[in-house]
């Protein structure tokens, strides 16, 4: 690591996707993902895919397991609200999907409009039929990721990791 | 402008070992129509996620030609997967929209299409390297030939008339459309 104050669960979410041989990455930039995607760009067995809205992802991911490819997408809660149609895709055909999600509208969160979409992501996903799993603390990232890639995966489904405000920070301005 | 069930027909003749995606509503009756197949996957719902599904599959199997069918509606809704998939362009990937400028299921509304949007322009503004917009049956045969061996992604829009063939309605269980696509590529569960 360049900076010896930062992080290193982003490096751990990396490592478990090698691990759980993830093949392509879809992502809308958020702040809190730019490690983990920086690692992503940087590995060429992996391909990174940016996206313009992350409903694009769940499609991407769908494609790719009927390939015989595994994908993970990386998004802000924002973005969930983007996908809900898009989440029956998944729903319907019992597509794995994995989602990791950095949260907004949380702990230390200073910009208003943050705050609805943040609140009603988890209900959101719970109601488009994902299994939603919750990260507060830096030990408890790798694991949790690991449970689900592998329910995700061995039992096609749709799983969402949230990776709370207070794990990634406060944003500085 | 084209018979939409003929152009289909057309671009899927001696398919090799061509994969299909098709977009929900005729672009799947008109896929249906020229033949069923293990390696054509349906949309029956997901609208704008077709031209995506596609690049992953191609990004997955990048030894096969990946074909996306779609319409213009479903295209319409989903455009921003042409800049997601110019950015990685495949070249074995090759997304072509039948369009008809009619919102077909819902009664044949009016699309963007019918006034000034041209999709292939947009496909073009945003990066893809070989766009075609397909009025007549050379065009048509030229197309089917670029979708088996064009080294480059290649986008297409195909101009056909706006009427309503009888539905050709495939098998709608969307795991079992996943699971015998799967088997067709040799990939067990």
């Amino acid at each position: 690591m360049s900076d010896a104050a930062a992080p290193d669960w982003p490096d751990r979410i990396f490592a478990v996707l090698k691990r759980g041989r993830i093949a392509q990455v879809g992502y809308v930039p958020d702040a809190g993902h730019a490690r983990l995607i920086e690692l992503v760009c940087a590995d060429p067995e992996i391909a990174d895919v940016v996206l313009t809205t992350e409903e694009e992802g769940i499609a991407l991911a769908a494609g790719a397991w009927l390939g015989g490819a595994r994908a993970a997408l990386l998004m802000q809660s924002s973005g969930v609200g983007n996908c809900i149609n898009m989440l029956t895709l998944a729903r319907n055909c019992r597509f794995p999907l994995l989602m990791l999600v950095t949260m907004r509208g949380e702990w230390g969160e200073f910009n208003a409009w943050q705050v609805p979409m943040g609140r009603a992501t988890p209900d959101a996903l719970r109601l488009s039929d994902v299994l939603v799993y919750r990260a507060e603390r830096p030990e408890e990232v790798e694991e949790t990721v690991e449970a689900a890639l592998d329910i995700a995966f061995d039992g096609e489904v749709a799983a969402a990791v949230l990776l709370s405000q207070r794990l990634i920070g406060r944003k500085r301005w | 402008m084209l018979d939409r069930r003929r152009a289909v027909k057309r671009l899927l003749a001696d398919r090799g070992d061509l994969l299909v995606v098709c977009g929900l509503g005729s672009p799947t009756y008109d896929v249906a129509a020229a033949g069923d197949d293990d390696r054509n996957f349906y949309l029956w719902g997901a609208m704008g996620g077709a031209a995506m599904i596609g690049l992953g599959l191609a990004l997955a199997r990048p030894e096969r030609r990946v074909l996306v069918l779609t319409g213009d509606g479903e295209m319409l809704m989903g455009m921003g997967a042409l800049a997601t998939i110019a950015a990685k362009a495949p070249p074995n990937l090759a997304v072509v929209v039948l369009d008809n400028s009619r919102f077909g299921e819902t009664g044949g509304q009016r699309s963007h299409t019918a006034g000034p949007t041209d999709l292939a322009a947009v496909a073009a503004g945003c990066g893809i390297p070989l766009t075609m917009s397909v009025t007549d049956e050379a065009g048509l045969d030229a197309l089917a030939q670029s979708v088996r061996s064009a080294n480059a992604t290649l986008f297409a829009r195909i101009s056909i008339a706006p009427d309503m063939p009888p539905r050709v309605l495939p098998l709608r269980d969307g795991a079992a459309l996943k699971r015998r696509f799967r088997a067709a590529l040799g990939i067990g569960d």
